[in-house]
């Protein structure tokens, strides 16, 4: 990589380098193609918006990125350099971390110990240390635990540390999911529909946590959402993507103005 | 009012993740485990031993297995008599051909042979999910049994076809043979139970069981998060055929002292520890407790009611056996099914508050 370009965002956060860029993916199953020649990085610390309709090919980008589908075409560089093809978990243990549209908790399990889960990147004792517990096992517990408090306090869910996930209202359980991709200290977080089915309070506080993340930590954030209002909002830079393909790309403001965008959104006349 | 937890309040987290946080649960722990050494060795005889104590200890080890697997990690597995197999015949094989060898240290290989085959026959589980699954164990179950009958080296040639368990002695006292005292074998395998009992609680509570659980809630989302999904099956069918493998290797060697592969071990055995996991209750220790002491006791306590206080006959009492037994197992999965496991929470949570219903 060439020098890396910085630049500061208007509320004074510096944007450094590509964290993750991704170059000419495409992805297609069978005959039908989700994502179609599609370009874009992902710099860090910024908050990065991927929008578009459905069936754009949001979900399938994310998916690309964590290493759930691999693209017949086209290249993910991570930190500049090509990323070998991965299964992922192994893209996991490289800090990437991500929330689902449709919640994927693991329900039997209580609030605390779905966010301790979260930190098994972080954790390195074998079965044999605990087998025995006292010791290696247990210290390394209490360490993760303390770090999953400081989360559990972060979200404000300190009542329900101990209740199993699955008697949580969605909008709780939204915010454990998250918690559950901070505990493993990501350098980049994925958000899928963080927002989806969520009344106006709770999207409130959904956006403060998101902004707090990204300003507290310097964690680099890339998030699907419908809600234009909150894109327009939270994110630095917009990808919008119709069909499989790129329509458009930049600051809120220029994705706003760009014609094929309104198209895309509004519809247009074919005459 | 007779079981509280308000007041009790812990100042470091390596306190609030012990077992027994609420004191008077630690308490009962500790009640009970001497009554199991102090007191039951003294009065054990005969009858108590081999109707009730031993199998109930025996299966609680053989139920925490199957519960690793299916309770903890999610995977269903039918061939857990199979396994029981593996774990008696290799402690067959063990003790005659190295005669001088510890007990102790012959049931312990005997579990590593059963997690080794366990992991083999586990192997497909990273493919089919569910009653697939259920049916690849199933196939597990009757090859076992098929290949330990067909081969001759595995019963090492005798006419019969049975294995019987040779005299060996732990510490100075025979633990099998026909001269085995009840008390002896009693407390050997209360050792066994209560060691691995622990060993469980250690593995369910920390990463690896939480690897496992997160595999069974969720197998995409804990791939995701960092979950090597082949790693945690495995590891879950190695622990698991472990546990069952020693269940095995006592149920020959100290509790039958001869065997018979289709007979000992057949497929209603695995029904048997399968019927305890649900009923003690799917992903809890405690459970697995709960579902063998009820899956031994019930049995012998409808006999003893059938048979010795109304006087009938004892085939007619057996098949009544089958009916009772069969329907309460409906009755749970349909009324409770957590289990007993669960039934004993709600019973805490009630006791909580008794007798002030607010």
């Amino acid at each position: 990589m060439n020098a890396v370009e910085t630049f500061t965002t208007p509320d004074g956060r510096t944007i450094g380098g590509p964290v993750m860029e991704m170059r000419n993916i495409t992805l297609r199953f069978g005959g039908v193609v989700a994502i179609k020649d599609i370009s874009f990085d992902i710099r860090e610390g910024e908050i990065r918006a991927i929008i578009g309709p459905n069936g754009a090919g949001k979900s399938s980008m994310l998916n690309v990125i964590n290493g759930f589908y691999h693209p017949q075409e086209g290249e993910v560089f991570d930190h500049g350099k090509k990323r070998a093809p991965m299964r992922p978990y192994q893209i996991a243990h490289q800090g990437i971390a991500r929330t689902f549209q449709n919640i994927a908790l693991f329900k039997g399990m209580s609030t605390l110990d779905n966010i301790m889960t979260g930190r098994l990147t972080h954790m390195k004792s074998g079965i044999l240390s605990h087998i025995l517990w006292k010791g290696k096992a247990e210290n390394e517990e209490v360490v993760n635990r303390e770090k999953v408090e400081r989360i559990i306090d972060f979200l404000e869910i300190q009542t329900i540390r101990k209740t199993p996930v699955g008697r949580l209202p969605y909008g709780l359980q939204k915010r454990v999911e998250l918690g559950r991709a901070l505990a493993a200290e990501p350098k980049l977080l994925l958000l899928d529909e963080p927002m989806a089915g969520m009344n106006v309070e709770e999207k409130e506080d959904m956006s403060r946590f998101i902004l707090d993340v990204n300003d507290e930590f310097g964690t680099t954030i890339a998030l699907i959402e419908h809600d234009m209002g909150v894109v327009m909002d939270i994110a630095d830079r917009v990808v919008v993507m119709d069909y499989g393909k790129k329509i458009g790309d930049g600051t809120p403001d220029e994705v706003r103005s760009n014609q094929d965008v309104i198209d895309a959104y509004l519809g247009v006349a074919h005459d | 009012m007779l079981y509280r937890e308000a007041g009790v309040f812990k100042t470091s987290y390596a306190k609030d993740q012990e077992t027994f946080p609420i004191p008077f649960d630690k308490a009962g722990y500790f009640l009970a485990l001497i009554v199991a050494f102090g007191v039951i060795p003294f009065l054990v005889n005969d009858y108590w031993a081999n109707a009730i104590l031993l199998p109930f200890l025996i299966y609680a080890i053989a139920a925490i297995g199957l519960n690793i697997l299916t309770g903890y990690c999610g995977q269903v597995s039918l061939g857990s008599g199979g396994f029981m197999a593996v774990g008696a015949y290799a402690t067959y094989k063990l003790m005659t051909a190295f005669p001088d060898l510890n007990m102790i240290i012959v049931i312990l290989l005997a579990g590593l042979v059963t997690a080794f085959v366990g992991v083999l026959f586990g192997l497909p589980s990273l493919r089919i999910k569910g009653f697939y699954l259920a049916v690849a164990t199933l196939a597990a179950q009757f090859f076992l049994v098929w290949l330990f009958n067909k081969i001759p080296w595995f019963y090492n040639y005798s006419a019969s076809g049975q294995i019987s368990a040779p005299e060996r002695v732990v510490l100075g006292f025979e633990v099998t043979g026909a001269n085995a005292q009840p008390a002896v074998i009693y407390l050997f395998c209360l050792c066994f139970t209560v060691a691995l009992a622990w060993v469980a609680r250690n593995l369910t509570r920390s990463n690896t069981g939480r690897k496992w659980m997160a595999i069974r809630d969720m197998d995409i989302a804990a791939e995701i998060i960092g979950v090597n999904p082949l790693m945690a099956k495995l590891s879950a069918f190695a622990v698991s055929s472990f546990y069952i493998g020693v269940a095995g290797a006592l149920l020959f060697s100290v509790y039958l002292g001869a065997a018979e592969v289709g007979e000992a071990f057949g497929i209603q055995k695995s029904f048997l520890v399968l019927f305890m996991v649900i009923i003690g209750g799917l992903g809890s220790i405690f459970g697995s407790f709960a579902g063998a002491a009820f899956m031994v006791l019930f049995p012998v306590l409808l006999k003893n009611v059938m048979v010795g206080q109304l006087g009938w006959a004892t085939d007619i009492a057996a098949h009544f056996e089958f009916i009772i037994v069969g329907a309460l197992i409906i009755i749970f999965l349909i009324v409770e099914p957590h289990g007993l496991a669960a039934l004993w929470r709600i019973a805490k949570e009630k006791l909580r508050l008794w007798p002030f219903p607010h």
